[in-house]
């Protein structure tokens, strides 16, 4: 392995905006190029990653498992039944959060870094341990917000915890790269001022897009049969994650799912210039 | 009932329990012993505001009396100002012949107060400018940044939900979402500057606005914020 192996956080303060779905579709992304890739759920009692892959009747073994030393990674680690090069490292069902020490996630990455070159933390909802913890040690994060105001700010709040008390924060280095993915937008809505348009949202959080992921009854039906929608290509959402992940291998792609907007909500509530 | 059996565990009921509290005094700063002069000096005050003064308890400071006398009439004193509403409950400062006279009038000798000795004279010797605090990250949602003693610039923007803290001015280089408080020592000169002003909370010295309260025509503006007497202005910046 000649690069060092880099962490993603999929993070977003607030529950329900797609956090699961991107990390299964952007760690599939990344597999399906080529990179290997695991994918670890740190939603620690709410155990959702395994059932969004596809996996979840080979689990045997889980990640707090490997922190407590009562299961080693290579019989923790779930290979992917969709794509090469792909490892789930599931969430335990019946611990909570607490279970997520510092020291043991630190063990854990340290191990997977030798054999892996992307690493993605899906993080649980909220900013308490278990976010905490899928964050701290992140290199880059990909902040996951819905085109609604209290999504937005939370995923604000986050975005000032990953600058303030991950890791790279603590100890001064170069701050963890963030990059915006808007999930569940519908053009239509956000033209009608129904919803926060992609340019409201980026003045308000000013950090850069990665992708928009439109609105798609695909992403439910995909969920529900265990397939990341990713691997759904012809629909509007598994192509939007296809570029999404184009983009962050350096790939320069416009946002495909966008029309642009004359007047945003913003706009029309306060009445600006 | 359920009070009384709380406190009256023994089987002989407490009389009193003593503790420590804060109260706010005023003080008397007497500048020369000549009791004729001080109370034509009250007697003019009390008339300015009759009642104003009825119960209040006083601490007379000597420090600014230069002159010392032996056995000086605190007694008079006190009677005189309790003529006038005031109840002397101590004194402070002074030459040690003065306290000695204080202690024999029956008035107990409080100890110099922390703000009046140790910040106030380092302030005279030594004006060191104060110190700017510098943000150059946005100021996310929940997050609170301080400035004590000086100014605080934020170089990009203020988010909503978060809240900045000065002693001094505010700058903001980007738009202020959030909360900004100016001179929260009470400095009424302090003001907020910033290039949009969409916030929820502005105050300076105590005074605050909140968001409902700004107008639709200072909004997304760029501004900047004083005190007008008790009033918060909002004047555009014009370029």
């Amino acid at each position: 392995m000649c690069r060092l192996a880099t962490v993603i956080v999929v993070t977003s303060g607030k529950g329900g905006v797609g956090k699961t779905t991107t990390s299964a579709s952007f760690a599939t992304g990344l597999a399906q190029r080529g990179y290997r890739t695991v994918v670890i759920d740190f939603d620690v009692g709410l155990r959702n990653l395994d059932l969004i892959m596809g996996c979840e009747r080979r689990v045997v073994y889980d990640f707090i498992n490997v922190i407590n030393n009562e299961a080693n990674l290579n019989q923790a680690l779930i290979r992917d039944k969709h794509v090469e090069n792909l490892y789930i490292l599931p969430a335990s069902q019946t611990r909570d959060k607490d279970a997520l020490t510092k020291d043991g996630v630190e063990r854990v990455l340290g191990e997977l870094k030798q054999s892996f070159e992307y690493i993605v933390c899906d993080s649980p909802a909220g900013i308490e341990r278990g976010a905490l913890m899928a964050l701290y040690f992140a290199d880059e994060a990909l902040v996951v917000t819905n085109p609604e105001v209290s999504s937005v700010r939370d995923s604000d709040r986050i975005l000032g915890i990953l600058a303030s008390r991950s890791r790279r924060a603590e100890q001064g280095d170069s701050p963890v790269k963030e990059h915006l993915v808007l999930a569940r937008y519908a053009p239509e809505r956000a033209h009608r001022g129904d919803m926060l348009s992609v340019e409201d949202v980026l003045e308000i959080l000013g950090i850069p897009l990665l992708g928009v992921i439109p609105e798609s009854s695909t992403v439910l039906q995909s969920s529900n049969a265990g397939v990341p929608v990713i691997l759904e290509e012809s629909s509007d959402a598994g192509a939007a994650y296809g570029d999404l992940v184009e983009r962050f291998l350096g790939k320069e792609l416009p946002q495909r799912f966008v029309t642009t907007q004359k007047k945003g909500f913003l706009k029309r509530l306060f009445g600006g210039s | 009932m359920l009070l009384r059996s709380l406190h009256f565990t023994h089987e002989e009921p407490l009389p009193f329990e003593l503790k420590g509290s804060l109260f706010t005094l005023t003080i008397l700063h007497l500048f020369q012993l000549d009791r004729a002069a001080i109370e034509r000096h009250l007697a003019e005050k009390v008339k300015q505001a009759p009642g104003f003064f009825n119960n209040t308890p006083v601490v007379i400071d000597l420090e600014n009396v230069v002159e010392s006398q032996d056995g000086w009439d605190f007694s008079g004193l006190s009677e005189a100002l309790r003529g006038y509403g005031m109840v002397p409950v101590g004194v402070r400062n002074g030459s040690a012949e003065l306290q000695a006279a204080a202690r024999l009038a029956g008035f107990p000798v409080l100890p110099e107060s922390r703000s009046a000795g140790s910040a106030k004279k380092p302030d005279r010797a030594d004006p060191a400018p104060a110190r700017s605090r510098i943000v150059n990250q946005p100021v996310r949602s929940g997050q609170q940044i301080y400035a004590p003693d000086g100014d605080l610039i934020v170089v990009g923007t203020i988010s909503a939900g978060a809240e900045v803290i000065a002693d001094g001015n505010i700058h903001v280089y980007g738009a202020l979402r959030g909360r900004a408080l100016a001179g929260v020592k009470g400095d009424l000169e302090a003001r907020i500057f910033c290039q949009s002003l969409e916030a929820e909370l502005i105050s300076i010295a105590g005074r605050y606005r909140i968001s409902e309260q700004i107008d639709t025509s200072d909004r997304c503006k760029a501004v900047q914020i004083h005190l007008a007497g008790d009033r918060l202005m909002i004047d555009h910046l014009t370029r």
